[in-house]
């Protein structure tokens, strides 16, 4: 459901070429949960982004869906993410001074679904938020905050959930809860999901970990489990 | 995204920043009160012309002779000031050639003193004939007007306006009593009805007495001189051609073959109409451009604001992008906030203007002033408000095309 072929990406730093991403051929299934590992400057962020559908690459071909999105135009990829990505940021992004049911319902304004209550409703009681439905960012841990974040990634029901680095702002305790319900929403409901990560701990919860290095993928194995 | 979402998410972004939403507002809704506030007072001014100018009589036109005005020059020669005579009265009044004249009547005007018994007062004393009333509007609240008899027989008796008889009399009824004009005794016979207007003279400072009379008692060694005619055509429409045929008929009379030589002018309540009615919508004009350039100023600082608002809210921006926002989504959402700022404010504006203009004239000070009613026209209303909203408009497109084309990566990492 999703295949890079030859994916590359060169960023223009004045009359400098920088190489971001060297040549990716990357397969996920559906109800893959995979963690892409590598250390800063490996250009995991850069892949997040163009599996995404935040970018685009300089070369190669990216399908998501039996559709090519490497040559789409800005509106045509905005579209792509409100349909068939779900985000989770590390810093959460949900919209400040807005109640926890209104940040979920954002995507389906976007895409101009109907049942818009209902559904962001029920998004947030799959993720254990029932009670703070009416809750700004401000008035939640920053668990909880990352659990809305989640529902508002799942509520248009994408094809992937991309997290990146969803744990990198908690605690312990919030972590591992976080990675209990990407776990459960993977097994569950056999929701893609892409994580990003540079925490051997996170990965682990993943089923399939591929380790970037300088642009390019030096592992990709199952774990065991 | 549909406009209730889009509203929403507008009210949201402003009540974020209650006071800088406030304060932005205040641009606009100072302008649009002064825009209201202005052109009701031009609005007004242009009413109070249109009133007095209307009291003088309609459908009246007005023959000097040529000099008189001081457009002749020397070329027109001794004894031009004597160019109407009553013949050319009568010869107006034929309504052979000149169908859609109602009536002409010739004024004499003296001025001197009047008294009555140890009251005195300065009024000008009109000469003139009984059409009088009808061709200059007036209505006689009391007794009568002269007739043709105290013309022909050269009557000493007058028709006095209300505030020559305020002045004189008092009390007393008028009716009966014998004044004195430049201690020539007059007899009392009418009085007219208030007409009211100031400003351009009063309509009720008049003496009106048989034209004979002014001139056997009044005018003396000046003889049979017509200051002017007054003629009165049958409609305001009519008004145009009632003007080609006292022209033709004096020329005429006159025996003057080049109408550029004329020994006479007309002028219309028309004319004045036209003059006075266009300097009070060029007055209108300059004191809205004057409150235009407040609204002006008003819309930078809304522009301004939009433009701190989208860098303070860059993140927020690229959040939208990345959950589906499409340009047009975060280009309509910025606008919509600018346009309501500027509506908000215009509205409220306009009910501050309206509110001023209407209790203005009951500050004393004012009241007590030749100060024009302000008038707010239904047209300032409307044409405030879509402004207002059109400032929002250009004003809010710079800040929120720079909002709607923020790339996505880039505003997600911004601090």
């Amino acid at each position: 459901m999703i295949t890079l072929e030859g994916v590359t990406k060169t960023y223009r730093m004045g009359r400098i070429e920088v190489p971001a991403l060297q040549g990716i051929d990357l397969y996920i299934g559906r109800g893959d949960f995979v963690a892409i590992m590598g250390a800063s400057g490996s250009g995991k962020s850069t892949l997040m982004n163009i599996i995404g559908c935040l970018d685009v690459p300089t070369s190669g071909r990216y399908i998501l869906d039996d559709t090519d999105v490497a040559r789409l135009a800005d509106d045509q990829l905005a579209r792509i993410r409100n349909k068939k990505i779900g985000f989770v940021f590390q810093s959460y992004n949900l919209i400040p001074r807005t109640t926890a049911l209104h940040n979920v319902e954002m995507p389906l304004i976007y895409a101009g679904e109907g049942g818009r209550s209902a559904r962001a409703r029920e998004a947030l009681v799959s993720v254990g938020l029932a009670d703070r439905v009416n809750h700004q960012p401000t008035e939640l841990s920053g668990g909880q905050q990352q659990r809305a974040a989640i529902a508002r990634a799942l509520v248009t029901n994408p094809a992937i959930l991309l997290a990146d680095e969803p744990t990198g702002n908690l605690d312990t305790n919030s972590s591992v809860e976080i990675m209990r319900l990407l776990t459960r929403l993977n097994a569950e409901q056999s929701r893609t999901i892409v994580l990003i990560t540079h925490e051997q701990d996170i990965a682990r919860f993943a089923s399939r970990v591929v380790e970037l290095r300088d642009g390019r993928i030096v592992r990709d194995e199952r774990s065991a489990a | 995204m549909n406009l209730y979402e889009a509203l929403r998410m507008a009210a949201n972004g402003l009540l974020a920043n209650r006071t800088r939403s406030a304060l932005t507002m205040l641009g606009i809704l100072i302008g649009v009160t002064a825009v209201i506030l202005l052109v009701a007072v031009g609005n007004g001014a242009s009413v109070q012309i249109n009133n007095q100018v209307q009291s003088l009589g309609a459908n009246v036109i007005y023959v000097y002779p040529a000099n008189a005005r001081g457009s002749g020059g020397v070329s027109q020669g001794f004894g031009t000031a004597q160019s109407l005579t009553q013949a050319d009265v009568d010869a107006l009044n034929t309504r052979q050639q000149d169908p859609d004249v109602v009536a002409a009547i010739p004024i004499a005007q003296s001025g001197g003193q009047i008294t009555y018994g140890n009251q005195n007062y300065f009024a000008p004393t009109t000469g003139t004939t009984p059409a009088f009333p009808q061709v200059r509007n007036y209505q006689v609240a009391e007794g009568s007007f002269f007739t043709d008899d105290d013309v022909t027989a050269r009557h000493r008796v007058v028709v006095l306006g209300q505030t020559v008889v305020d002045n004189l009399f008092g009390g007393t009824d008028p009716i009966g009593q014998t004044i004195k004009i430049s201690r020539q005794s007059f007899r009392v016979i009418g009085v007219f009805a208030q007409k009211g207007g100031s400003g351009l003279g009063s309509q009720d400072n008049v003496v009106v007495a048989p034209i004979t009379a002014v001139w056997a008692y009044l005018t003396g060694a000046r003889g049979k001189v017509i200051s002017q005619i007054v003629a009165s055509a049958s409609s305001a429409g009519t008004v145009t051609q009632a003007e080609t045929e006292i022209t033709t008929i004096l020329l005429n009379r006159h025996q003057i073959s080049d109408p550029t030589q004329a020994d006479f002018q007309l002028q219309s309540q028309q004319d004045i109409l036209n003059q006075a009615t266009s300097i009070a919508t060029a007055l209108t004009l300059v004191l809205g451009a004057i409150a235009g350039i407040s609204l002006v100023v008003g819309g930078i600082g809304i522009m301004n604001i939009m433009l701190v608002t989208v860098t303070e809210r860059t993140r927020e921006i690229g959040i939208r992008k990345a959950i589906g926002a499409r340009r047009r989504d975060i280009l309509v959402q910025f606008l919509i906030e600018a346009m309501v700022l500027s509506g908000l404010g215009g509205a409220l504006g306009i009910a501050l203007g309206a509110l001023l203009a209407m209790e203005a004239p009951k500050i004393p000070a004012i009241a007590s002033s030749s100060f024009p009613t302000p008038v707010v026209s239904p047209t300032s209303v409307v044409l405030a408000f879509c402004v207002s909203v059109a400032i929002g408009l250009f004003f809010g497109i710079y800040p929120a095309n720079r909002a709607a084309r923020l790339h996505p990566i880039e505003a997600l990492r911004y601090e």
